[in-house]
């Protein structure tokens, strides 16, 4: 089997046809817009962050291919009820994973369902689709205003 | 009728290699981004760096003598390629890009003035837009644009009501959208050019490889194109100028070889075409571009043009068929590009999807925002044609293209 078909899992074409927490937020804490001009793809990032830095809610809206839709609706699941500094962790590791230099079978991490994007390795030009959500959250070149969440060097995953 | 297809898929090694265990034998449909390479340029260029590899216009001594010969050669074969007046209108570049650059900097940093205006289309890619932007801001001319119909066709009434003005002093128009697949009308508009008093600019990048192309035919008084396209090496390109244009052209840029005598006080030039071609040249890459249009010639252009527009109309048929796919280029007048969307399907889903088939098309905006916009797209799907391709290739697009959709529903 081809790395295209490992990569369009039947989870990441579902996620694509029936994105979770597909909404707008009112009250949202946070609001990130994730903005690709190079294929059009837009996602805006809506986020309710409560005391201690935990999330509490965590939702998405936009148009985009489906390696960034799935994505986005798998951060949300992945990311809600989570502190920000453990987002941020999460982030590192998958966004290592996507470039290549993170095994998940081989090397720790944290990823859980997010293993299903690893394929994205064998596809350099669609890295930027699949951290197009997370960098409007955490904070990249990929978000055009401030991010929800930006980042600090040094964010370790706290002991699980 | 049987459509006269060509049978050369065989002289390219790529195409015919055996695929790696478990994977699908490569279908490829990227032509416009790049042409895969005969064995004739191949070997061409193998044999040139084992045998007559040296510099070119500066030794004295007999490799350098050889080299120079094949590289001055390729100069020759171009200029009968093109239909040029003599070969000193053809110029080495590194491409199409450069070849643009060098009339819109050199040509157009000259010879306009604020206040003059310069034509460009709506089909354009970049590479005919930035350059001229770039000397406009640095000139103070103005761009105007030739917009474009539903199916892709320019509009030659706006046109000619753009060149009314009385301050058009270029019209810079692709041969054939990379894009749409559109082929312009470049001699009625190098004639309506000319009348009003402007120069016309072609980038032939789309056009050379695909169908026969005679400079003095078209009334093209510049024609830039890339040697990658064109089943020869990349690095290399060429831009064919009317004589008596490029010796009132400054030089690009400045180094050896361009140069007759360097003071500190004062540096005189070469004569074209030398005067744009400074610094040691891509040497085996011109080799290669000298066996590519040997190559091109001895298959014949006609035949190239016949076997890619049966390929079209049977691609075109097929597409059609399939329901929730939108073809995005319809000119009756048209190239072998397939460009396409499909319902609910973003395009960088449809190229990674269906290299699982082994299939290499194109997904993006083609380095042509302005189409792009026009079809309020984002970005589409392109399919595009070669000598070397098949009907069974095409058979394989849309049956990758069924099985995506599947996949999505």
């Amino acid at each position: 089997m081809s790395q295209a078909n490992e990569l369009y899992q039947q989870v990441i074409l579902d996620h694509n046809r029936n994105p979770r927490n597909y909404r707008e937020m009112p009250g949202a804490t946070h609001v990130c817009h994730g903005h690709n001009p190079l294929c059009g793809d837009n996602i805006t990032v809506y986020a309710k962050v409560g005391p201690n830095d935990v999330i509490e809610d965590l939702s998405f809206q936009g148009n985009g291919c489906a390696i960034s839709k799935a994505s986005a609706s798998l951060m949300t699941t992945q990311l809600k009820g989570k502190p920000i500094a453990e987002a941020r962790a999460l982030f590192g590791e998958f966004h290592e994973m996507v470039k290549g230099n993170l095994d998940p079978e081989t090397q720790p991490n944290h990823l859980g369902k997010l293993k299903l994007f690893e394929g994205v390795k064998e596809y350099s030009s669609r890295i930027k689709c699949a951290t197009l959500s997370w960098h409007a959250l955490i904070g990249g070149p990929r978000c055009r205003e401030s991010p929800v969440f930006p980042s600090r060097s040094g964010g370790a995953f706290p002991p699980s | 009728m049987t459509p006269s297809y060509l049978d050369i898929k065989s002289q390219f090694p790529v195409l015919t290699k055996a695929p790696a265990p478990g994977q699908p034998p490569l279908v490829y449909l990227d032509t416009a981004a790049t042409a895969q390479k005969p064995k004739a340029v191949l070997d061409a260029m193998d044999q040139f760096y084992r045998e007559s590899y040296g510099t070119v216009r500066r030794g004295v001594y007999r490799l350098s003598e050889k080299a120079t010969a094949a590289y001055e050669g390729t100069r020759k074969k171009v200029a009968a390629l093109l239909g040029a007046a003599s070969e000193k209108e053809i110029i080495y570049t590194r491409g199409a890009t450069d070849g643009l650059n060098l009339v819109a900097a050199s040509y157009g940093g000259s010879q306009l003035k604020a206040g003059d205006e310069i034509i460009l289309s709506q089909l354009e890619h970049h590479a005919n837009i930035v350059p001229w932007q770039l000397v406009a801001e640095k000139t103070g001319a103005a761009i105007r644009v030739i917009p474009c119909d539903d199916r892709g066709v320019l509009d030659l009434e706006a046109y000619r009501a753009l060149l009314t003005s009385g301050k058009v002093k270029i019209v810079a128009v692709g041969h054939v959208s990379n894009a749409l697949g559109t082929i312009n009308p470049i001699r009625e508009m190098a004639d309506l050019a000319h009348a009003a008093g402007a120069v016309i600019v072609v980038d032939g990048a789309q056009g050379i490889s695909h169908m026969p192309v005679d400079v003095r035919a078209l009334g093209a008084d510049f024609y830039a194109f890339s040697s990658h396209k064109m089943f020869g090496p990349t690095g290399v390109g060429i831009l064919y100028g009317r004589y008596e244009l490029l010796e009132k052209m400054p030089p690009y840029q400045g180094g050896g070889d361009m140069i007759r005598q360097v003071t500190f006080e004062k540096t005189t030039y070469q004569n074209p075409p030398h005067r744009f071609e400074a610094g040691t040249p891509s040497i085996a890459e011109v080799v290669g571009l000298g066996a590519a249009v040997d190559w091109l010639q001895s298959v014949g252009l006609d035949k190239i043009q016949a076997h890619e527009h049966a390929l079209l109309q049977y691609g075109t048929r097929l597409l059609s068929q399939i329901p929730g796919l939108t073809l995005i280029g319809t000119a009756p007048e048209k190239a072998g590009v397939l460009g396409f969307v499909l319902e609910g399907i973003h395009p960088h889903d449809i190229g990674t999807m269906l290299d699982m088939d082994g299939i290499a098309i194109r997904a993006g905006h083609h380095c042509a925002q302005p189409v792009m916009a026009r079809f309020n797209v984002p970005a589409t799907a392109r399919a595009s044609l070669g000598p070397y391709n098949t009907e069974a290739d095409l058979d394989a697009l849309a049956a990758g293209i069924r099985k995506i959709q599947g996949m999505f529903k």
